[in-house]
């Protein structure tokens, strides 16, 4: 085959209406995300068994509420370093709420989420109003949320209340489990569908609403939207307040799978995040976001980081892993934009 | 003139889908200014970058001092003598001028970079380009006139025999371009080959020898430029005849009301105590030269930048403007000077950009309504005469005229009645340029009410019912259109303190 009938079918394959619509680098991270997941459960009898599906979903959670939320500061232009930090920190302090001072489990599933929203409205007022640097704003509340959840703990570790015990009701946000008639008990991850909700419902903002319309068109020429008369402050601050709530949504996650939280921890969960969303298909230069694709580069991640030990690699494999696709994933994108120029 | 120095005959280039090139021919001799001319996208930058070696060509000759050749990249064509000063300047704005100018051959002390002599040997460059820049300052702190110069600099700081002028006045002020005329003649004398690229008609009459035009990637031919005038070169380039006539008087009635009103506007030192009006239907020109503070009053009077004091009022009624915002609201609509940075969003859609101000109507509930975008967009593609393949392609796929269209209509489509265009025609070729003319014209004639921006006296002359004229940010002069003529206007520019 010549080097021209190659060429021929690649752009083919780029023209393809359907590649088109899904976008080549979607494609390829949902490639690998079932190929990975085909190639595990090959050399892996007991990776193909349902409750690995259950794991995988588990420990996709909190780094895909993040990853959703951290999708609309990438669009921006910016950058959310703060996520992983503010997730454990809300995490902290409702979940001592509940049990060092009683707080009902509902409130404090609130005030978890009212955390994360308060640390985004800071970082997005940071950025938009006093005009700082995204990557030093987060750094800096990023510092702040580490601190602060450390010091209300008093440097304690909180775990949350038991799914056997009575407050323990909200693990059955994420995960139900059902018993059969013969007394096996079945979980269902009920956390997934809420994520895919969530995604849905954020998609939906970004490409559907003026909100949404006005973070990317902000994140891809921020001087020719302000001189078309919108209020990009105001749009590039709920970019953040979306990333700083989806960390505390991610705090409730967290805590009903992992139930202990240590103090001081939370920083590199947001590098997990924003590799997702990356792998996904985001530009980190902005003007362009995608939750589909965040979510599938979230779940190539936890498929990974739950596969690996099956396959007899450590966790730490994980990793080195997740670093080749990132690498890989964004390689192929940046290469099949310098062919179309 | 001299002997011919180089010879490009024939040349041909295709890329995927598009005939680029069609047996264009330029013949450069030594010491002569050649001019190529034609509409963007006849052909004339793909055409520079196959003799630099960017591109391959698909067929023709190259004939360089004697001997046919073909570069396969730039650095070749740069050793061979070969040099482009491009439109768009590749500095490094953090570096010093010297730095820049020697990036790549850094002089060297054993493993250690040699500043001071790259500093000497860059002074020796000035001196002989017969200007004073100081090779230790920091490029980014210069103006863009002076980054210009120290291209060429960088240009003849290797042995240059043929030399590429790639629409080099474009962001220059009139004593920046009157010193690079100097330039230019001065490399003439050297008997160095200069192939001038503008869209600028009054510049190819005095800087250059003659003329070759092109046209949608053909050879149209080559003039002397002595004997040939204005409208020969533009009738060749577009194929018809365009009149560039000044305006004889003002189209707005005695009685049309006052739209706008600017009382005492001060913003800094480009912008002190301007005042003027706006009536309903008028085209109130702003002249002046680069940097006498025109795009400063008209953003601080849009709230794109703060003001310090000074009153607005748009049809009678006071109103404050501290942001975009407070001015889209009031009805006033901003076109920027600078369309890619400011005016749009290169990498959205035709509907995206159109929509953009204008949002909140296209709504349906919380949802935008894609399909009342689309249709809206689409009428107003019509109505402008917007040449794009559908308002769902990308801005950055259109040229510069089109481009201009859809902030136009973004502007209409948000019912602005008062309308600022900053250079709207900068950077647009001919054909599209009179599209723009009339365009105003027929929104003027609607009502709208206009003021534009010009740093070309033709234009100013050809378009506005009166015009303003500013110097150093003070309003220094205000003519009607009966009474403006060049002189009067360059006259009021040139008022100093």
């Amino acid at each position: 085959m010549s080097a021209k009938t190659t060429e021929k079918k690649q752009n083919a394959f780029l023209n393809n209406p359907i590649v088109k619509a899904v976008g080549t680098q979607r494609l390829i991270a949902l490639l690998a995300l079932i190929i990975i997941y085909i190639v595990f459960g090959a050399i892996s009898p007991s990776f193909r068994q349902y409750s690995t599906l259950v794991s995988i979903f588990d420990a996709s959670y909190y780094i895909g509420f993040m990853a959703i939320g951290v999708t609309f500061a990438i669009t921006t232009g910016g950058i959310d370093l703060s996520i992983g930090t503010v997730l454990v920190c809300s995490s902290l302090v409702t979940g001592a709420l509940a049990t060092k001072y009683n707080v009902p489990i509902a409130l404090c599933l609130i005030i978890c989420i009212l955390i994360g929203a308060i640390f985004g409205l800071l970082n997005g007022l940071m950025v938009s109003y006093m005009g700082l640097p995204p990557f030093i704003a987060t750094l800096g509340s990023m510092m702040l949320s580490k601190g602060f959840g450390s010091i209300f703990t008093k440097a304690q570790s909180v775990t949350w209340p038991q799914a056997t015990e009575a407050a323990g009701w909200f693990r059955n946000i994420f995960k139900i489990n059902i018993v059969g008639a013969n007394g096996m008990s079945t979980p269902i991850p009920t956390g997934f569908i809420l994520l895919l909700i969530v995604a849905i419902l954020m998609a939906t903002l970004l490409n559907k609403s003026r909100p949404g319309r006005y973070i990317v068109a902000l994140g891809s020429n921020i001087e020719a939207t302000r001189l078309s008369g919108v209020n990009v402050a105001k749009w590039q601050t709920l970019a953040y307040i979306i990333s700083g709530t989806m960390a505390g949504i991610a705090g409730i996650a967290y805590a009903a799978v992992y139930s202990t939280l240590l103090p001081g921890g939370g920083a590199g969960f947001e590098l997990d995040a924003i590799a997702g969303v990356v792998i996904g298909g985001t530009s980190m230069s902005g003007g362009y976001g995608t939750i589909a694709g965040t979510l599938i580069g979230v779940f190539i991640m936890s498929v990974l980081k739950t596969g690996l030990p099956f396959i007899g690699l450590q966790t730490h494999y994980q990793q080195v892993a997740t670093g080749l696709v990132l690498i890989f994933a964004v390689f192929m994108d940046v290469a099949n934009r310098k062919k179309r120029n | 003139m001299g002997d011919v120095i180089l010879t490009m005959k024939n040349i041909d280039k295709s890329f995927v889908g598009v005939h680029a090139l069609k047996g264009v021919s330029l013949e450069v001799k030594k010491g002569e200014v050649h001019a190529l001319m034609g509409e963007n996208g006849a052909g004339k930058s793909t055409l520079m970058k196959v003799l630099t070696g960017i591109y391959s060509k698909d067929s023709g000759t190259i004939v360089y001092e004697g001997k046919e050749v073909e570069f396969t990249n730039p650095k070749e064509a740069q050793d061979a003598g070969i040099a482009i000063v491009h439109q768009e300047l590749n500095m490094m704005n953090h570096l010093t001028v010297a730095q820049n100018i020697f990036i790549g051959r850094e002089m060297m002390n054993g493993k250690l970079i040699n500043d001071k002599k790259m500093n000497e040997e860059a002074s020796k460059l000035f001196q002989r380009l017969n200007i004073d820049i100081d090779p230790d300052s920091v490029m980014g702190d210069l103006t863009v006139g002076r980054q210009q110069m120290c291209e060429i600099a960088k240009a003849i700081s290797r042995d240059v025999k043929v030399i590429v002028f790639d629409e080099p006045t474009a962001a220059l002020t009139e004593s920046e371009i009157a010193e690079l005329f100097k330039i230019i003649r001065d490399l003439r004398k050297k008997g160095l080959g200069i192939v001038y690229i503008s869209h600028r008609m009054d510049e190819i009459k005095v800087i250059t020898d003659r003329v070759t035009v092109m046209r949608d990637g053909e050879y149209v031919g080559t003039l002397i430029t002595e004997q040939c005038s204005k409208d020969d070169i533009i009738n060749m380039m577009v194929g018809r005849t365009i009149y560039e006539d000044p305006k004889e008087k003002s189209s707005v009635p005695e009685n049309a009301p006052v739209v706008l009103k600017v009382e005492n506007l001060n913003a800094g030192k480009m912008v002190q105590n301007i005042s003027f009006e706006l009536r309903r239907g008028e085209i109130l020109g702003f002249s002046g030269l680069m940097g006498a503070g025109r795009t400063e009053t008209a953003r601080a009077l849009f709230g794109a930048d703060k003001k310090e004091s000074g009153d607005i009022y748009v049809n009678g009624k006071k109103i404050e403007i501290n942001s975009p915002q407070d001015a889209v609201n009031a009805g006033i609509g901003y076109l920027s000077e600078d369309r890619k940075r400011y005016g749009i969003v290169l990498a959205q859609s035709v509907a995206q950009n159109s929509t953009m101000s204008s949002l909140q109507n296209f709504m349906k509930g919380i949802f935008i309504d894609k399909k009342k975008e689309k249709k809206v967009s689409q009428e107003y593609v019509e109505k402008l005469k917007t040449k794009t393949p559908n308002v769902e392609t990308a801005v950055i796929n259109l040229s510069g005229g089109n481009q201009q269209k859809v902030v136009i209509a973004k502007w209409l489509i948000k019912d602005c009645d008062i309308l600022i265009f900053d250079e709207p025609t900068r950077g647009i070729d001919v054909g599209a340029k009179s599209e723009i003319y009339h365009l105003m014209n027929e929104l003027a004639a609607q009502g709208k009410s206009i003021i534009m921006i010009s740093s070309e006296l033709t234009e100013v002359l050809r378009m506005s019912d009166r015009i303003i004229v500013m110097c150093e940010g003070r309003k220094t002069g205000e003519l009607s259109i009966e009474e403006a003529s060049q002189e009067r206007i360059m006259h009021a520019a040139t008022l100093r303190n």
